[in-house]
């Protein structure tokens, strides 16, 4: 049998132009630089929810220090991980902290900083109700487990008096992918359900109870806005960008919070106390009024020797300057900035880099 | 067709250097290892593809071993691992897909080739062939917005009333669904089939119609009873061909089926594929076992294609006893 030519060439053409299309997208520093080549290229790889940050910082540090070009890969965050373990990347990348098996696979010490902050807020599609709702811990955690199953559940009517809801069955819809935003709010799940603990657990995807996957934010957002009844989590910055409606829910003190980049903030403040030296914590559910309870940090990965010394002093350079002028960028790009405590303590904790 | 090599210009000059040089000078020979290169590493290709899913799916495959396959659960958390529903969601979003697009495929080809006059025939061959050719997140994206609101609303209800008592049509209905995902994969196949189907009904010699049609057969019944059983393998090609793009079809199915790893009886729910949850979960897969039991999934992918297609050599074998023509 035979293809036609004009079929094969279709394909042919298709894929060429797709393969140009991804070198472009792919080289950043192809297209517009057209400056000399830099002397020093520092790679990097990991997490996908910090990356407009990141290519920011990059770009303007770019401008500052012409010698130096920091290339990050978007890889996520498991590759970030995988990557600066198997050392073929100068620094790496996570959603979520490394875990301690991870650690101790390490050659060299892997030290975490905390760069900026992000949040997962629930939205819903309930026919006939569009201001903000407000869900306590034991809702979410009861709706995700499959056990509150109709929006004319009391629990969900008590939190919200005056609000008349419908007889409609709950649909719940999580991502699909594995992702930095489904290990905050399993995280969160976990930390505020024991139920939720032992049964399902956190990682970047788990074995959900119940519910519909949609891949990416923009996959749950879309099935959300689909189905009547339903409830799923997005990014904080993908509602704020996507100027979607979001619930409020309450924090550990007993306030219900709204995120915003203030309130993630607060939640960081709040955890900074009890903050190990490593900085691998997880700061949902964190203490304070103020505090919005399913936020994270997101990490860059750093080794704590670095034997070129050129490639050390500008890691190190970068982070000193991502921590006062860096951060004076992360709002304009709906990211929560870190509070002071976490910067003064990363900052005494770069010296850790040799 | 390649056996019959054309023995007239070998007349043989003495000599080992004197033959290697003419036989340089015919290019026989540098066309022979050019070719034969081109095949074996089409062959190398495949089985080092094996051999590295084999060697990186090492921990589950211990692990688990043949429960691998019979395993209904799929927890990266706890690290259990079985692949049966992502089975059993490729092999019936597949399926479907072929009930569909089979008729649909066959019968337009039918009348591209036969019956419909040329100009339109190609016209209408080119607009297919384009349609092979678009991307396959373009179909996720028509999928969920145009698909599965109208599955919603009037299909997927009009079903439930009137076939209801059927297992396939039970539940609530979400749009997303093992039906959605087998109808998105019936369009995207489809275009294989006729390309293909058509292709070989043309090739089948016009002698083979005069004939019917001079013992007087009407035209249906020499195309239907003639036509169609000479150029049957070909037809089983592209069948087969369309059901390996459908098995591993990733993007746009992963748009539309749900996402949920749970065997249903029902096409209305939700259910899951091998290469949607490959897609899905391996860049964020923390921990060897889980990435190795992607991996896995992979070859379990691989050995189902593998079956399929034995299966398909089976079909064509037994099916071509008496004389067909080969597309």
């Amino acid at each position: 049998m035979k293809l036609k030519l004009p079929l094969l060439g279709l394909v042919l053409g298709a894929a060429l132009f797709a393969a140009g299309m991804i070198t472009i997208v792919d080289s950043p520093s192809a297209a517009p630089a057209p400056s000399p080549a830099p002397a020093i290229l520092i790679n990097g790889a990991g997490a996908t929810f910090p990356y407009p940050m990141y290519s920011k910082w990059f770009d303007e540090y770019h401008k500052l220090h012409p010698d130096l070009q920091f290339n990050y890969q978007s890889i996520g965050s498991g590759g970030g991980i995988r990557q600066i373990l198997a050392g073929t990347v100068d620094f790496g990348a996570s959603d979520g902290p490394m875990t301690d098996d991870q650690l101790k696979q390490a050659k060299v010490k892997i030290l975490h900083f905390p760069t900026v902050l992000g949040a997962d807020v629930p939205t819903y599609n309930i026919p006939g109700i569009n201001q903000e709702l407000n869900f306590t811990p034991d809702v979410l955690a009861g709706i995700f487990l499959g056990k509150i199953t109709n929006w004319n559940d009391k629990a969900i009517a008590s939190a919200n008096p005056g609000v008349k809801f419908p007889d409609l069955d709950i649909v719940v819809v999580h991502r699909s992918d594995g992702s930095g935003t489904t290990y905050i709010w399993v995280d969160y799940l976990s930390k505020i359900s024991p139920e939720w603990k032992t049964k399902v657990g956190t990682n970047t995807s788990v074995n959900w109870p119940v519910g519909l996957g949609g891949k990416g934010n923009e996959g749950v957002s879309g099935l959300v806005k689909q189905q009547p009844g339903s409830l799923g989590y997005v990014e904080l910055i993908y509602a704020i960008q996507n100027h979607m409606t979001y619930g409020k829910v309450r924090n550990s003190s007993g306030a219900f919070v709204k995120a915003d980049l203030a309130s993630v903030t607060a939640a960081a403040a709040g955890a900074a106390k009890s903050m190990p030296d490593d900085f691998r914590v997880s700061i949902t559910n964190a203490p304070g009024k103020e505090a919005y309870p399913i936020s994270s940090f997101t990490w860059l990965l750093v080794p704590s020797k670095i034997d070129d010394p050129t490639k050390k002093k500008a890691i190190v350079d970068f982070l000193h300057w991502m921590l006062k002028d860096g951060q004076g960028m992360v709002e304009a790009l709906s990211y929560a900035k870190l509070p002071k405590e976490v910067v003064a303590k990363e900052t005494k904790a770069i010296s850790l880099v040799m | 067709m390649a056996d019959t090599p054309i023995t007239a210009a070998r007349t043989r000059p003495s000599g080992r250097v004197g033959q290697f040089i003419h036989r340089l000078r015919g290019g026989d020979e540098v066309a022979h290892l050019i070719t034969l290169m081109c095949a074996a590493s089409i062959i190398a290709v495949t089985v080092m593809l094996v051999y590295q899913l084999y060697i990186n799916s090492s921990l589950p495959r211990h692990k688990f071993g043949f429960e691998f396959f019979l395993g209904r659960t799929w927890d990266p958390v706890s690290g259990d691992f079985g692949a049966l529903p992502f089975i059993y969601g490729t092999l019936v979003s597949s399926a479907l897909a072929l009930l569909l697009a089979v008729p649909l495929g066959v019968g337009a080809a039918v009348f591209l080739s036969e019956l419909a006059p040329p100009r339109i025939s190609t016209a209408t061959t080119f607009v297919i062939e384009l349609l092979a050719a678009v991307p396959s997140v373009i179909y996720g994206l028509l999928g969920i917005f145009v698909l599965i609101p109208i599955l919603r609303k009037p299909v997927m209800p009009f079903l439930k009333h009137t076939l209801g008592f059927l297992p396939l049509f039970k539940g609530p209905i979400y749009g997303v669904s093992m039906l959605a995902a087998g109808v998105v994969l019936a369009i995207m196949i489809v275009p294989f089939i006729i390309s293909v189907s058509r292709e070989v009904l043309l090739a089948v010699p016009v002698e083979q119609r005069e004939a019917a049609l001079g013992l007087g057969a009407t035209k249906w019944e020499s195309t239907w009873q003639i036509v169609v059983p000479f150029a049957r393998v070909g037809i089983f090609a592209s069948i087969f061909l369309a059901l390996a793009r459908a098995l591993g079809e990733t993007m746009a199915v992963t748009m539309v089926i749900g996402n949920d790893p749970k065997i249903s009886a029902s096409l209305f729910a939700p259910g899951y594929s091998i290469a949607a949850v490959i897609a899905n979960e391996f860049t964020e897969a923390t921990g060897d076992l889980y990435l190795q039991a992607l991996i896995e999934l992979g070859l379990v992918l691989f050995l189902l294609t593998i079956l399929i297609n034995g299966l398909a050599r089976l079909v064509i074998i037994a099916t071509t006893q008496k004389g067909a023509a080969r597309g």
